[in-house]
């Protein structure tokens, strides 16, 4: 019954030649609603399948009931509702068109203009923009979210023997908190500024596979939801890590975290080859590799390890659940697996993924340098190489996360040392950061401030992150809050001040209005004080022997814990103060901002404020680098008016434009 | 020493005021206080403390970071500060800075430093994980370590974990098991961990040990505690819903000491002890229950692993 209201069989009978909309009133449209209800139906159906399949040949579990005792309705229930999601979007009609010898829906850009409106956020669009804005929207959500279950860990630990939580809420809220940060955070950057400001950058009109990019963030709610739904079957207990065997006996929440991790895994790797595909086939004529902004750049490197790494995660989730339904034993020692098995494949993918959540930060900032000091970015081809040796370095330091756990331990001086090795690309980011503020003309913006903010906050976790890669200080740090305060200090410090950056930057550019300044400057004081406030004390706690996740700790750590607990809620005011802002400038006040409120010479910023639906009406040719402040007599950064039959000519091959540059 | 050529390279290509001399003289200064401090006076109170020969290297190692840390921890913070000072531009100066894309040196000498840090770090580290006198470092070094102590008389400890206790056998003593933590002072001991369910980790934080408990493999970490006193035991790994309060508290006592307490606790525990199964390096997961049988008749309370549902997919 409810899968009449699946909208590709509706469009399938009634839709025909005509576009999509206008005919059918809105609820009948496909949009987030109809998702919801495609993956209620779905999940409904998966479940009864699933009890089904277990029951059979099994007289513990009835037929067709709603247990909840059994692994297979949960994950067939989830799988489905997916599908249901994704088919309830109408990601499938075109596809269902084509095949049927019906003309498709045109590309989305022209659409996009025309239907207008806040819908079109709920939909499954195919303009990089609508996109970019979706996952700008959905990232804080799911960023708060998480954030609240930080303060949840937080308030349980001000006490070190009276407790708020049970210890499985607790050990549930602690999964939670970490899961949903690790994998969502991924795309922070590059979901909403990657997908939106690449295409402009390098001007295109259009990323490579929209589609692709579209199904990459309507992927991401669904993974949300299902991690959350795990709370509803009592949650995981084994953090974000879910090291096998634990999460192999875990009860049926363990299947929330492994297909929502693994979801979100099939997520990364359809945005990281959009962006390689775009930047490598889609810049605009004279944008060589060595004009590519230095964003770009980072887009690029952080998507190399998508798709290098994500797939090992796919397939690690994807044995996980095989041990957990149709019980396999790829990682039960007693059955001839091996849990080194599941910590090799996990930190395989998860080192590199610090390093995703790490590159764009360093983007960001290396890309408001040059605009708010007024020069040229210092060593462009040493930025260009520290991200490219920190990608290629980054998948060889995973077995530094197990240095203790006794496998291959004469490995470890190897580990040990590429571990290190890898802060020399690191290092090359602050060169060039340094570099770029000798003798400038610092200009103090928001988007400045956080840009300090990060260089600060990372220069901290870069350095902890050198004790930890020393095998004998490590044996006292592992395990500890010591490793905790290190990679909040990465990413919360590196990567969440960096998207704050990039926000203060690039809003009024993607929503065309002005952030309120004076709110900007109190929120970077407040998160900047209440961050320090928050983990640098974790250093002292982690090294006074306190492990991580624990609820109990040791009577004289109180103190230094409640403080802590404290500046955490700061912390989490001064991103509240955030939203304020965010809320108060662009639906209440709505300033408009003009077109380059920061003078900068970026390609993006040659264009209208929320820039048009196709970008460029005509694709520009790009003249000179994207830094070059100071030079006198500089280039225009690009002509945006070429002259008829440079394009074409430029495709043809015939003329290597910019040249003559 | 290495850091301090940073600071003295800065100058090369500026004029003016000599930005480069003037940071590096506040640099300075700074860099000797700190490292200073860092070695002298806070070096010898570091964590986790001189308890133990592994604690001990843990902490030389740890202070050796921190003082090849500080200096360029305060260069950069230095020159940040100095460049917010210095160069903030003036009023509302539209103007731009100099058009420096570069410079060949100062690039060349920056990767030149940071490399000569990072390898000689690494090499110490190497050094201090595979010299004779550390053997290991206290960590995990799964069932055939390389790095040993030289001393032939060595106490075998076994730590068992499970879910969500530690518990210790002592099979020179035939084999009893114990949730008691003792060791003799200066005597070399063996830890060899391992677990019965999940992952743990045996983290004695005095003592600088820290080893991971695999089910059905012997991890191996040496140390020889020098001081008596009082040690931590956590899991560090995080193993299901009573992590957090997976702790409890051995003790290093004099050498008389411990042989009359694992001289009483054998004749104490024997009939229990001949309950067990034999002493292995490692335990296949059905002698759970086996175990628990025999510690319950013993008046023992360890974790009944009975948490989990019996029609859960693994059960072990």
């Amino acid at each position: 019954m409810a899968i009449e209201t699946q909208p590709e069989m509706a469009q399938g009978s009634g839709g025909g030649t005509s576009a999509r909309g206008g005919r059918r009133p809105w609820w009948m449209r496909p949009a987030m609603h109809t998702a919801l209800v495609g993956a209620f139906v779905g999940y409904l159906l998966g479940h009864l399948l699933g009890n089904f399949l277990a029951g059979a040949g099994n007289a513990q579990y009835p037929n067709l009931a709603l247990s909840d005792s059994s692994d297979w309705p949960i994950v067939l229930g989830y799988v489905l509702a997916i599908i249901g999601w994704l088919a309830g979007l109408g990601v499938f009609n075109d596809l269902v068109r084509q095949m049927a010898g019906r003309p498709v829906n045109g590309a989305g850009s022209q659409e996009a203009e025309t239907q207008g409106g806040l819908a079109k956020y709920f939909r499954y669009e195919l303009d990089h923009k609508v996109v970019g804005i979706q996952y700008l929207v959905g990232m804080v959500i799911y960023f708060c979210t998480a954030g609240l279950f930080a303060m949840a860990i937080r308030t349980e630990l001000l006490s070190p023997v009276h407790h708020v939580f049970t210890s499985q809420v607790y050990v549930e809220i602690v999964g939670e908190h970490g899961t949903m940060m690790m994998m969502l955070m991924t795309s922070v950057i590059v979901g909403p500024f990657g997908n939106y400001l690449v295409p402009l950058m390098i001007g295109s009109k259009r990323v490579a596979f929209p589609r692709v990019e579209a199904l990459s963030f309507w992927l991401t709610p669904c993974a949300f939801i299902i991690l959350l739904s795990g709370l509803l079957l009592g949650g995981f207990p084994f953090g974000w890590t879910g090291y096998a065997p634990l999460s192999i006996q875990s009860t049926v929440g363990a299947d929330s975290y492994a297909v929502a991790f693994g979801l979100m895994g099939v997520s990364m790797i359809l945005a990281g080859f959009n962006i390689i595909v775009t930047v490598i086939c889609y810049r605009a004529p004279g944008m060589r590799w060595s004009r590519l902004p230095i964003f770009v750049w980072s887009m690029v490197a952080t998507s190399f390890l998508f798709v290098l790494a994500a797939p090992v995660l796919v397939g690690g989730m994807y044995m996980l659940l095989m041990d957990r339904t149709a019980q396999t034993a790829f990682f039960e020692d007693s059955l001839g697996g091996s849990s080194y098995l599941y910590q090799n494949l996990f930190w395989f993918f998860g080192h590199p993924e610090v390093y995703i959540l790490a590159l764009p930060g360093f983007g960001i900032v290396m890309e408001i340098l040059p605009v708010f000091t007024r020069k040229p970015l210092f060593a462009y081809k040493v930025a260009c190489a520290g991200m490219i040796g920190v990608t290629l370095l980054s998948f060889f330091v995973w077995q530094h996360h197990l240095f203790d756990s006794g496998i291959n331990p004469d490995m470890r001086p190897l580990f040990m040392l590429t571990t290190e090795l890898i802060s020399i690309p690191t290092g090359f980011i602050y060169l060039v950061a340094l570099g770029t503020l000798w003798r400038a003309k610092i200009r103090l913006t928001v988007p400045m401030l956080f840009g300090f903010g990060m260089l600060f906050n990372f220069l901290i976790g870069g350095i902890s992150g050198v004790f930890l890669s020393d095998v004998p200080a490590d044996t006292t740090e592992h395990g500890s809050f010591f490793v905790m305060a290190h990679f909040h200090y990465t990413i919360m410090g590196g990567l969440i001040f960096a998207f704050m950056a990039g926000l203060y930057y690039w809003l009024p550019k993607m929503m065309g209005i002005k952030l309120n300044k004076r709110l900007g400057q109190w929120q970077f004081w407040l998160m900047f004080i209440a961050f320090n406030a928050t983990f640098l004390p974790l250093f002292a706690v982690g090294m006074a022997g306190q492990p991580r996740r624990v609820f109990e700790y040791a009577l004289n750590l109180q103190t230094l814990n409640d403080w802590v607990s404290i500046s955490s809620f700061v912390l989490g005011f001064s991103i509240l103060l955030f939203v304020i802002n965010f809320v108060w400038s662009t639906v209440i006040v709505r300033e408009r901002e003009e077109r380059n409120p920061w003078q900068s010479r970026g390609l993006e910023w040659q264009i209208a404020s929320p820039p048009p639906p196709q970008n460029f009406e005509h694709i520009p040719v790009v003249l000179s680098a994207p830094y070059d402040y100071g030079v006198k007599d500089a280039q225009p950064v690009a002509d945006l008016n070429p002259p008829v039959g440079v394009i074409s000519a430029a495709i043809a091959g015939a003329a290597p434009i910019g040249a003559e540059a | 020493m290495a850091a301090a050529a940073v600071g003295e390279e800065r100058p090369a290509g500026s004029t003016g005021p000599n930005h480069g001399l003037r940071i590096f003289l506040i640099w300075l200064p700074v860099a000797l206080v700190a490292d200073w401090l860092l070695y002298f006076v806070y070096g010898p109170h570091m964590p986790p403390g001189t308890m133990s020969t592994s604690a001990a290297s843990q902490q030389f190692d740890i202070k050796v970071m921190s003082v090849m840390a500080a200096p360029v921890m305060a260069f950069v913070l230095i020159y940040i500060g100095y460049a917010l000072v210095v160069w903030r531009r003036e009023g509302d100066d539209q103007e731009d800075g100099p058009p420096i894309y570069g410079n060949a040196r100062i690039q060349a000498s920056w990767i030149a430093i940071s490399s000569v840090i990072v390898l000689s770090l690494a090499g110490f580290g190497t050094y201090e994980l595979a010299a004779p006198g550390f053997a290991g470092a206290g960590a995990g070094e799964g069932p055939s370590p390389i790095w040993k102590p030289t001393s032939g008389n060595v106490l075998q400890v076994q730590v068992i974990g499970q879910q969500w206790r530690f518990t210790y056998r002592y099979p020179q003593f035939g084999g009893f098991e114990t949730t008691d933590l003792v060791l003799p002072v200066n005597e070399p001991v063996q830890f060899n961990v391992t677990s019965i369910d999940v992952i743990h980790s045996f983290w004695a934080y005095q003592l600088g040990v820290k080893a991971d408990a695999n089910p059905g493999v012997n991890n191996v970490a040496y140390t020889t505690p020098t001081h008596m006193g009082t040690v931590t035991v956590r899991c560090a790994e995080l193993c299901g819903l009573w992590h957090g309060a997976m702790y409890n508290f051995g003790k290093v006592v004099s050498d008389s000491a411990f042989q009359a307490w694992a001289a009483s606790t054998q004749t104490n525990l024997a009939t229990i002890t001949a309950m067990l199964p034999p002493y292995a390096t490692s335990y296949d997961p059905t002698v759970v229950a086996q175990i628990n049988a025999a510690m319950a008749k013993a008046g023992i309370a360890g974790a009944n692993g009975y948490y989990y549902p019996p029609n859960d997919p693994v059960q072990p």
